[in-house]
């Protein structure tokens, strides 16, 4: 239901703000470079604009300090609704290597209701591309939730093949 | 200034078309790229050497059972550094070159993974049989896998 709203309310012109959160810089750089004629996020509408109040999306970068995190919640006020949150890289996706710091928060789902996560460290351009057009509906997910389990007597019995190499 | 003008737009046409089709063409990354992570489970022994080296705390071990030992690796706040891969005896944990990890759920951003131990009959700690048919004999191998009474 929401997917096919975004895709009606956002499939033409998605503006976006960037806000970074206690980031490195590492992801912003690579945030900017998307917007660059190389990758051209212009081709899907995406503008980067420089109020919150005139954006539909939020790109979030880092891993929300503890000092920004009240600032974020107003910045998350201020964009019209609908509306979609990134969490760009890492740290903005589960707290980076600063998860359990004092410091911050841990991911800017703490804070806000993220809509889409991309992680890396920093991502790819093309990552984000990625997750701005997979937002949009253009591309199928990659990742699911993995579990494995080593065979159990039954599967060997079964005979599935064995891939581990037996040392003695 | 016009003529530098029409200059400049020669220098324009002359580069042509530069942007990427990207999502429409792939566009691979260079060989020796880090991308999300992967486990091999027949490779895994749980000795946790992974966990005790990853600056960011993916890698959590658990003794779920005297004789399973469960990893999970939450790889949303994965950095990508590769010192799991590095220091892994058995090669079982790898860094793959797939960089489209984009999801709209971030339970979507965990891999677990359940490895059957047999403990020490000395000291009590977890360690795999050497061999396939040795392992079958371990009493924890039956009892977590389920398999034999
Ligand atoms: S994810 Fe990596 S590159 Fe991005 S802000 Fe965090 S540390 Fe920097
Ligand atoms: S690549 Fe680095 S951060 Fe990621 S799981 Fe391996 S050691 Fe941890
Ligand atoms: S992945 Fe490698 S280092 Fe990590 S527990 Fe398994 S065997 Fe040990």
């Amino acid at each position: 239901m929401l997917g096919q709203m975004c895709k009606k309310a956002f499939g033409r012109a998605l503006w976006v703000y960037h806000a970074n959160a206690g980031a490195c810089n590492g992801c912003d750089i690579e945030v900017i470079n998307v917007l660059t004629p190389y990758y051209d996020a212009e081709r899907f509408g995406i503008r980067l604009v420089g109020s919150p109040r005139h954006a539909d999306a939020l790109l979030v970068s880092g891993p929300v300090t503890r000092q920004v995190a009240p600032a974020l919640q107003r910045l998350l006020d201020a964009l019209p609704r609908p509306r979609l949150v990134f969490a760009i890289g890492s740290c903005a996706t589960g707290g980076g290597c600063w998860f359990d710091s004092y410091a911050v928060l841990g991911g800017a789902d703490k804070v806000l209701p993220v809509d889409f996560y991309i992680p890396g460290c920093p991502p790819r351009p093309e990552a984000i591309l990625y997750g701005v057009a997979f937002a949009l509906g253009l591309v199928p997910k990659q990742v699911a939730a993995e579990h494995f389990s080593q065979e159990d007597i039954e599967q060997l019995a079964a005979g599935k093949p064995m891939t581990r190499e037996v040392r003695t | 200034m016009f003529m530098a003008k029409l200059r400049e737009a020669v220098i324009c046409f002359k580069a042509g078309r530069v942007t990427l089709p990207y999502p429409a063409a792939p566009h691979d990354p260079e060989p020796g790229f880090r991308g999300k992570i992967t486990i091999d489970p027949d490779l895994c022994f749980g000795c946790g050497g992974c966990a005790n080296v990853c600056p960011a705390g993916v890698i959590f071990l658990h003794d779920a059972e005297q004789h399973a030992r469960i990893l999970e690796l939450h790889w949303s706040r994965c950095t990508y550094c590769g010192r799991c891969a590095e220091v892994c005896p058995e090669d079982a944990i790898a860094l793959t070159q797939m960089f489209e990890t984009a999801t709209d759920r971030a339970e979507d951003m965990v891999i677990s993974l359940k490895v059957f131990m047999g403990p020490c009959q000395r000291c009590g700690r977890c360690f795999l049989p050497p061999t396939v048919l040795d392992q079958m004999d371990v009493a924890g191998f039956h009892e977590a896998g389920g398999g034999r009474p």
